[in-house]
């Protein structure tokens, strides 16, 4: 019963701070409408029994990307935009292509859910513990972890080269 | 149900962010009644320590500070794969250990870079 209360109550919290995010006119507002999004879908993956993707996405999205995002806004200049007026045809006919999208897109999901069968584990309860996750991930997914670091050495480098000023000659 | 025996643990955690929260609405509601209400040019602008304010913060920048947010994202995301090796160092024995060696020397090797280029340099 508290894993209903909770999740009703993160559920409207996720969708109002989403629909906070589309509708504000005021970037920075969007910013931290789409901060209080990322708290609200950590709350349901601890609801899911994922504890360290919760924290992990706390941490790099909440903490390192919406730096980020700050930062090209004010790159970009962003201010309070004025909108361009559209007609409300325009307006009804995005929101019914795209309503239209998200329920084919949820029948496939629906669809292909059911068909699969129930693998049942013997131990779910501590499935998405940092403990279970770090014996899986070192022991049976060593070699992409190996290959993310020549990743994450190709961005440094590549971030690096991007940034530096030109050398005139 | 056994699902929800694990949640009741982190009733801490979301007293301490009720607790936090809660201390910061109720301080800037009873401020914003409590107080007069004074408006004028001056009280408005963005407090910059007593330093004048000069435009938006929209002003062009030094590519410096974002090369730091960059460079802090991707070793953040070293530190988040140290987290779970860490919780297993005993299990994981000397071979996880050299894996994690072997992934920290080519972060080692970014880094190297970072600091000989001087992107990291602040004049």
């Amino acid at each position: 019963m508290l894993t209903e209360y909770a999740f009703w109550f993160l559920t409207f919290v996720a969708i109002f701070s989403a629909m906070g995010m589309i509708l504000s006119k005021n970037p920075v507002y969007s910013v931290l409408s789409l901060i209080v999004t990322f708290f609200a879908i950590a709350g349901h993956y601890f609801l899911l029994n994922a504890q360290f993707l919760a924290a992990v996405h706390i941490i790099v999205y909440a903490g390192a990307i919406m730096v980020l995002f700050l930062y090209v806004i004010m790159m970009l200049n962003l201010n309070k935009v004025d909108e361009e007026k559209r007609s409300i045809w325009s307006k009804a006919a995005a929101a019914a292509s795209f309503g239209i999208l998200l329920l084919v897109v949820s029948a496939a999901i629906g669809h292909g859910h059911a068909q699969s069968e129930l693998q049942s584990v013997a131990d779910t309860s501590a499935i998405g513990t940092t403990e279970t996750l770090g014996l899986s991930l070192y022991k049976e997914f060593l070699i992409p972890f190996e290959i993310s670091s020549v990743l994450f050495l190709a961005a440094m480098v590549g971030a690096v080269y991007l940034s530096k000023k030109e050398q005139y000659n | 149900m056994e699902n929800t025996s694990h949640l009741w643990s982190y009733l801490p955690i979301v007293a301490m962010a009720v607790i936090a929260l809660g201390f910061v609405v109720t301080t800037m509601v009873a401020t914003h009644y409590l107080g007069p209400r004074r408006k004028s040019a001056v009280k408005d602008d963005p407090f910059e320590c007593g330093i004048e304010v000069k435009g938006n913060a929209r002003t062009p920048f030094s590519i410096k500070y974002f090369l730091v947010a960059i460079l802090f994202v991707l070793f953040d995301v070293e530190v988040i794969f140290m987290y779970p090796w860490a919780v297993n160092f005993k299990s994981l024995g000397l071979f996880g250990l050299l894996e994690m060696f072997s992934f920290m020397a080519l972060m080692i090797v970014g880094l190297i870079y970072i600091i000989r280029r001087g992107a990291l340099k602040w004049e």
